[in-house]
């Protein structure tokens, strides 16, 4: 998103630094406003897994069930999707159905995220379930692959961690207060427009996500809630074309 | 609520993700599907953005919320730092609200 800030008296951490130079993430001055932007998107998660306590119990589930959902499930829009269905009385098919949908979405995180994490099987099945909206999105906005890995793994724990605080405070509270008022609602799609953005500087980039953009709206109203958000991957065909070869520049002036 | 949707629920999420991650993502894959999957954060972040700011459930809403995610595009477009956009695109939908 930024360019990366030059701090005086660092230039080991400026440019590209040797691995054996670099210091860790949380000494290194450059990566600060990274670390920083993941801590706070956290910290928006957890007024939102304490409202989702606070309705979980509401639609008649138990503080363990609650915190179970928060804990084993972890993907919040499928985790409120299920409690809202339950709550206004559906049936446990339509929860799980609603809910599934909305879960597949991580699958193609997954796909996305496969390509910038490395590691052993027991760190990928680990990451797996790091892998969500705030994860995957934090991650591809950063430049390097280093900052890529360091921003899934520290919003992924950090995430985690105040997801299942809120829900359990939520659940044992009970009373609620409105995420709306404070337009924490809006504080999701304005993270998200940051963390898309640099991605948009590539042509291709912009067109897939336009049309992403125009197969959610233009499906949103008649097909099941979920779909739309899976069939936005259409998008991405853009990619079947080849890319068009860098100018020759010898001699010209571009 | 029953401890079946809990359970369910929870082995079907983690499903999902690890099938994406583990075991189609561990895969070499021809150029033309990676070309593909390096435009899927593209596609799908913005259709979320589309769906957090102009829908509720199935409806197609304009309200204060459209309003805070245009500054916000204009704040990243500024190249504000995240935290800023968050801020900002939250306080002029809460704003709003008020009035």
């Amino acid at each position: 998103m930024n360019e990366r800030p030059i701090v005086n008296g660092q230039p080991a951490v400026n440019g590209r630094p040797a691995v054996n130079g670099q210091p860790s993430w949380w000494r290194d001055p450059a990566l600060r406003p990274m670390v920083v932007a993941c801590l706070t998107l956290s910290g928006a998660v957890g007024v939102f897994g304490f409202s989702f306590g606070v309705g979980s119990v509401a639609a008649g589930a138990s503080v363990w069930q609650t915190c179970a959902l928060s804990l084993f499930v972890f993907t919040g829009a499928s985790q409120f999707s299920a409690m809202s269905v339950i709550g206004a009385g559906g049936s446990l098919g339509s929860a799980l159905g609603g809910a599934l949908l909305l879960a597949a979405r991580n699958g193609v995180y997954g796909l996305a995220m496969s390509r910038r994490l490395d590691g052993s099987l027991g760190r990928r099945l680990l990451a797996a379930q790091l892998t969500i909206d705030e994860t995957t999105a934090m991650a591809v906005a950063q430049p390097t692959r280093r900052e890529q890995q360091i921003a899934f793994w520290l919003t992924g724990f950090a995430l985690y961690t105040f997801w299942n605080t809120g829900t359990l405070i939520g659940a044992l509270t009970g009373s609620a207060i409105d995420p709306e008022t404070f337009g924490l609602d809006a504080a999701f799609p304005a993270g998200f427009v940051a963390m898309v953005w640099p991605l948009l500087s590539d042509k291709r980039a912009r067109l897939a996500a336009a049309i992403g953009g125009v197969v959610f709206l233009a499906s949103v109203s008649f097909l099941p809630i979920g779909v739309p958000i899976l069939l936005s991957v259409i998008g991405v065909l853009v990619g079947v074309q080849k890319p068009v070869p860098p100018p020759v520049v010898d001699g010209a002036v571009s | 609520m029953s401890w079946t949707l809990v359970i369910v629920l929870a082995l079907g999420a983690y499903a999902f993700k690890v099938t994406g991650l583990v075991i189609l993502g561990g895969r070499t894959l021809p150029a033309v599907v990676e070309r593909c999957l390096a435009l899927i954060p593209a596609a799908v972040v913005t259709a979320l953005i589309v769906k957090d700011t102009f829908t509720t459930g199935q409806d197609l809403v304009l309200d204060a919320r459209a309003a805070g995610i245009a500054v916000a595009v204009v704040a990243a477009w500024r190249r504000a730092p995240l935290i800023v956009v968050i801020v900002l695109g939250a306080a002029v939908t809460a704003l709003l609200r008020q009035i």
